[in-house]
């Protein structure tokens, strides 16, 4: 990995149009060697449409990318063979077993046959797929699809894996799994490009890109995130008549954004000093404040706060 | 291009069929139900014609002349009535095809020497057997013709005249003219069409449409490997279709074989790739299963029924027409079928047509290549 510099994947101006839909709008970014870079966003923002630009399943309309060195566009190619792909839909042969799936890909990615029993062997252990070889592949369930998908895609020892929304549909212990796996390869250098709309799951990333509609809103670390993105504090508002409070908070000096969080109130306000008189207007009308206090902003509440913020350029927090 | 991702696509295209069983059963019962049902519906020899006859004189002579139509193979003297009316009758309810009015004068005529007209009513809303009723009767007619002149000329004492010409015939290839001798091997090229066309034309649109496509194409594996790793299995079971055709042809239907196993197999071969080539790149074009067979179905089956020359001479299609039947690939194949089942010839007689199958099958691998992207969008 010389030539790239410690830099897996650098995208710059990248554009990609579908007629007059515009579904990746300008970004630039990069990714490190070995880091876990996750792209976050809601469905339709453009996460999926970059993932296949980047391994060379799109033409982008205008822009660049370079994929472990390599253009996109020159050397579709060259990258192919140092990536492993996960698409977003479960895409391996159900109607093959699952040892039948492993040497297929094995056949793809062109492992050599002197290392072809250890990888498989590997691939097995891994997804825990150990004395079910000959199930066919349609019949295991969610979790297990996922970890051999998994399995398969990186059977090459690929120094870039490119996962697309791999953990939807899965249930929430094969999802941590499927995350010890991702911080495992990530610890032994591989660089790990992951969509996602989990937010729980974007925690586990080095490096966080905020997408929606098409657009980069925000790059940087959960932590940079979590703090950089909401200017000023955040309160949690527990109270009564959850309606009325909304609309009565709503206009007050200094409360920048309401949002409801399961039971409770989000606001975000220009200082934490608002609160006392927040507190009385809610009580002047009648509603029973049971808590009222300065929290920590969660990756949701950044989320929330930087794509009503509407920016046009995004607001790069890790400097 | 890498063998071993090749053969990987092969193997993994082999799985496939084994456990889908819609595909097995095209390959296997494909070729017995388009054997037996053209092997047997599809029958062009006019035999055992339905003759009425109206004979108005009812002698000796005019009973010699009937014989001669109920010794016939062509015909079967169904009935003899006595007035116009029943045989108009019979005409007009399909009992008879044939109708022969034998005038009240016939042996005076004869004796005489006069011309003597027999009035044959056919039924014309089948025309190719009414053709064939007319020529056949003629034949009949002339013959017994003939023995009436020379008994009339022998009783004259004129001097025994031998006719100026005579057609003396001797069919080969097909010395008994029987229609299934042709039909039967023609078959094969339509079984292969459509059992290739068909299997080919899903494989590439299952995979577009379960979305397996994705994932394979972010691998390393090229077009190429792709469509001829694909093609391959295919190809055996193009290949052992054909000789389940040839079997039952030979040995069911006693079809003669006459040329070399080798001739078949070569034919057959290149023939296949064309026709897999064909559906490979339906496929490719569509990505859609649906499309892909409908699309398939029309541009193999029913072009190989009707213009490949197997149901009808392409000499005798609309001029407008015939050009359009050098695009079905079926077309030269059964010229080697042909060839190979009645003529007899090697594969030296079949150069042309050969070296056609050969371009039609570069071209075909060229465009599904061509329109194979690996690519989304």
């Amino acid at each position: 990995m010389t030539r790239t510099n410690g830099i897996s994947v650098e995208v710059e101006n990248l554009v990609k149009r579908f007629g007059d839909f515009t579904a990746v709008d300008r970004i630039s970014f990069q990714t490190r060697t070995g880091e876990v870079f996750g792209f976050l966003g809601p469905n339709g923002s453009g996460k999926s449409t970059t993932i296949r630009i980047l391994c060379g399943l799109l033409h982008p309309t205008s822009g660049r990318a370079t994929v472990a060195g390599y253009d996109v566009v020159e050397a579709p190619e060259l990258i192919r063979r140092n990536i492993g792909y996960m698409s977003q839909k479960f895409s391996l042969y159900a109607d093959l077993t699952v040892f039948e799936n492993l040497r297929f890909y094995a056949g793809m990615y062109g492992v050599p046959s002197t290392e072809l029993r250890g990888r498989i062997d590997w691939a097995l252990e891994m997804a825990g797929l150990r004395g079910r070889e000959s199930s066919l592949t349609g019949t295991l369930s969610g979790g297990w699809k996922q970890r051999l998908a998994l399995g398969c895609a990186v059977l090459h020892r690929p120094p870039i894996v490119f996962l697309d929304e791999p953990t939807s549909g899965v249930d929430p212990l094969s999802r941590r799994l499927f995350w010890e796996l991702i911080q495992r390869m990530s610890a032994d250098g591989v660089t790990i490009f992951v969509t996602t709309h989990y937010m729980d799951e974007a925690e586990y990333c080095n490096r966080l890109a905020l997408m929606n509609g098409g657009k980069l809103i925000a790059l940087g670390t959960p932590t940079e995130l979590k703090l950089g993105s909401i200017r000023g504090s955040l309160l949690l508002l527990e109270c009564e008549r959850i309606g009325d409070a909304i609309e009565r908070v709503r206009h007050l000096d200094g409360v920048r954004d309401v949002a409801v969080f399961g039971s409770a109130l989000h606001l975000v306000v220009s200082d934490e000093a608002v609160a006392p008189a927040i507190r009385a207007a809610l009580e002047a009308d009648g509603i029973a404040v049971t808590g009222l206090h300065t929290i920590r902003p969660s990756l949701e509440d950044a989320f929330v706060a930087l794509t009503t913020r509407r920016t046009d350029t995004p607001a790069e927090l890790s400097q | 291009m890498n063998l071993r991702r090749l053969l990987a696509i092969s193997r993994k295209e082999v799985f496939q069929v084994l456990r889908d069983s819609r595909s097995l059963l095209t390959v296997l019962l494909m070729p017995l139900m388009l054997m037996s049902t053209l092997g047997y519906g599809v029958n062009l020899d006019t035999k055992h014609i339905r003759v009425f006859a109206y004979d108005r004189e009812g002698s000796q002579a005019s009973q010699d002349l009937l014989k001669r139509f109920q010794s016939s193979d062509y015909f079967d003297l169904v009935a003899t009535v006595t007035d116009y009316r029943a045989l108009g009758a019979a005409l007009d309810d399909g009992r008879c095809q044939l109708a022969i009015v034998i005038p009240y004068d016939f042996s005076a005529r004869l004796h005489d020497g006069r011309p003597v007209y027999i009035q044959a009513l056919v039924d014309g809303s089948d025309n190719n057997t009414a053709e064939l009723a007319i020529g056949y009767a003629q034949g009949v007619l002339a013959s017994y013709g003939a023995v009436v002149q020379a008994e009339y000329l022998r009783k004259s004492n004129a001097p025994s005249v031998n006719p100026v010409l005579s057609v003396d015939a001797r069919t080969w290839f097909n010395e008994d003219l029987e229609s299934k001798n042709f039909i039967v091997p023609g078959v094969a090229a339509i079984v292969m069409a459509v059992v290739g066309v068909l299997l080919t034309s899903l494989t590439v649109a299952r995979e577009w449409e379960r979305g397996t496509m994705e994932q394979l194409i972010s691998t390393p594996v090229t077009a190429l490997e792709i469509i001829i790793g694909k093609l391959l299995p295919y190809f055996a079971l193009g290949l052992f279709d054909t000789a389940m055709c040839a079997a039952i042809a030979v040995w069911w239907f006693q079809v003669p074989f006459r040329g070399s196993v080798i001739a078949l197999m070569v034919g057959s071969g290149i023939y296949l790739v064309a026709i897999l080539g064909l559906g490979f790149w339906i496929s490719v074009a569509t990505k859609n299963q649906l499309a892909a067979s409908q699309i398939g179905l029309v541009t193999a089956f029913l072009p190989s029924f009707l213009l490949s020359g197997f149901t009808f001479p392409i000499n005798q299609m609309p001029i407008g027409v015939q050009p359009f039947t050098y695009l079905i690939a079926a077309r030269y194949y059964i010229v080697i079928l042909k060839s190979v089942f009645l003529r007899g010839t090697g594969l030296s007689f079949l150069t042309a047509p050969l070296i056609a199958l050969v371009i039609y099958a570069s071209v075909m691998v060229f465009l599904a290549k061509r329109s194979f992207h690996k690519s989304l969008a």
